[in-house]
């Protein structure tokens, strides 16, 4: 078998790079995790991700891929074990669709409710409202959004399961209360996931970086 | 066997756009649905009770929802004819990040030039053109971005060809002039029946905006 060679671009609390963590641990996969200061941007992550800039970006022997979910369903094409989405085009469709609903709807609502003040901040909290309750709904019957096991949507929440805890404790508002008990204890199941469990970063870190950022949006009058 | 599919559409949206391409790539036969956006149908709430948008596609009862997802989804379920993704996984990521691309920027900056002025519209004028040319780019000396056929990034970019014009004439610009290459691609695009038979006419396209803006209070 050919060597290969993974690396992965990230930065420590990334939550888009950690889903990429998640999945290439989920096969197995070896790589290099190369954190980077978004401050000072690596000549490495410009060359591979001219269009955004950003990370995550997987470099697979040489080549760049970038957009986490676009990465995802790159790993899942390449590497076979434990597969992240199903063989059927409709349950592969649910997938995508609730990993878009979080990126695009979910969590976008619940970053505004902890950036913005005043009106706006009403407007993301009624909408995270909304958003959450749909979630709540697609859990019915099921441990995971992809059924018994873990799949591409449960990868696109799983920033819920470590992240929402430090929100709560910065802001001292919780978000996702006991109105979604499902939520809640998907929330525990993905925390206590192997590779959860081994590879969220660190509560007490975090919390001192969103309470950072929570008194710079914030200023107290 | 008879496969029963519908569309629920609406006419000038280029999201619906792709997904009557992806149909006639395939040869599907299917029903065209025309929605009411101001009136939306309880068939379109009931299949799409989140979003509550087009294009919904529903294929033997059940609904597909948002367009790179029903595209990607034609191409699986009918995966014997006309191939819009590459079979190599790298190209497969490529494509869908160049079709993720085009929905993170040509939406929303179009929109901006159609229904903003001054400075904003010079702005989103700017970060459209820089867009257009990236893809450009990416297309480089192929005949399409899916190389001697047409591909998954053809059928998710060319449905806004024909909202170029609604862009020119609210912004008051030629994009031909800064991406040649671009508009000589989806002239090409046009040659095929698929996207020929697609794509509304862009003058109605136009003239559906003109009665947006006035109804819309926009300048």
């Amino acid at each position: 078998m050919a060597a290969e060679e993974v690396k992965l671009l990230k930065t420590w609390s990334s939550r888009f790079g950690l889903r990429v963590v998640w999945a290439l641990k989920l096969k197995g996969i070896q790589y290099d995790a190369i954190d980077e200061d978004l401050s000072n941007k690596s000549a490495l992550l410009l060359q591979y991700n001219p269009v955004y800039k950003k990370v995550p970006v997987l470099v697979h022997n040489g080549k760049p891929i970038s957009e986490s979910l676009v990465i995802l369903e790159y790993i899942d094409e390449t590497w076979k074990q434990n597969p992240i989405l199903p063989e059927d085009p409709l349950e592969k469709a649910r997938e995508r669709f609730w990993a878009k609903f979080n990126d695009e709807k979910l969590l976008p609502s619940i970053w505004g409710a902890f950036t913005k003040e005043g009106k706006e901040r009403e407007e993301a909290i009624a909408a995270a409202v909304e958003n959450l309750k749909f979630v709540e709904e697609e859990l019915k019957g099921k441990k995971f959004f992809g059924g018994e096991k873990i799949g591409l949507a449960d990868l696109a929440f799983g920033w819920l399961a470590y992240l929402i805890c430090v929100f709560d404790e910065v802001t001292g508002f919780k978000i996702v209360d006991e109105r979604y008990p499902l939520l809640l204890a998907w929330m525990q199941e993905f925390s206590q996931l192997p590779i959860a469990k081994d590879n969220c970063p660190p509560h007490d870190k975090l919390v001192i970086k969103y309470q950072a950022l929570y008194e710079k949006l914030h200023p107290a009058k | 066997m008879a496969e029963e599919v519908v569309l629920l559409d609406f006419w000038p949206s280029p999201f619906g756009m792709r997904v009557r391409i992806a149909l006639a790539e395939k040869g599907i036969q299917y029903e065209y649905k025309e929605e009411d956006l101001r009136n939306k149908s309880d068939l379109l709430l009931k299949m799409n009770p989140i979003h509550k948008k087009i294009p919904v596609l529903i294929h033997k009862g059940k609904p597909v929802c948002e367009s790179l997802i029903q595209v990607q989804y034609i191409d699986e379920v009918w995966h014997g004819k006309s191939p819009l993704l590459p079979s190599d996984p790298y190209q497969r990521a490529n494509a869908r990040f160049w079709a993720d691309f085009v929905d993170k920027k040509i939406y929303d900056l179009g929109r901006k030039i159609w229904t903003t002025k001054g400075e904003e519209q010079a702005a989103a004028k700017k970060e459209f053109i820089e867009s257009l040319k990236l893809l450009e780019g990416e297309l480089g000396d192929k005949t399409y971005f899916g190389g001697d056929n047409l591909g998954y990034v053809d059928v998710v970019l060319v449905p806004f060809y024909n909202w170029f014009y609604v862009y020119e004439k609210c912004g008051n610009f030629t994009i031909e002039e800064e991406c040649p290459k671009l508009i000589a691609w989806a002239k090409r695009c046009l040659q095929k029946e698929s996207v020929a038979k697609s794509l509304p006419d862009e003058e109605k396209v136009y003239g559906f905006v003109l009665q947006l803006k006035k109804a819309f209070g926009i300048e």
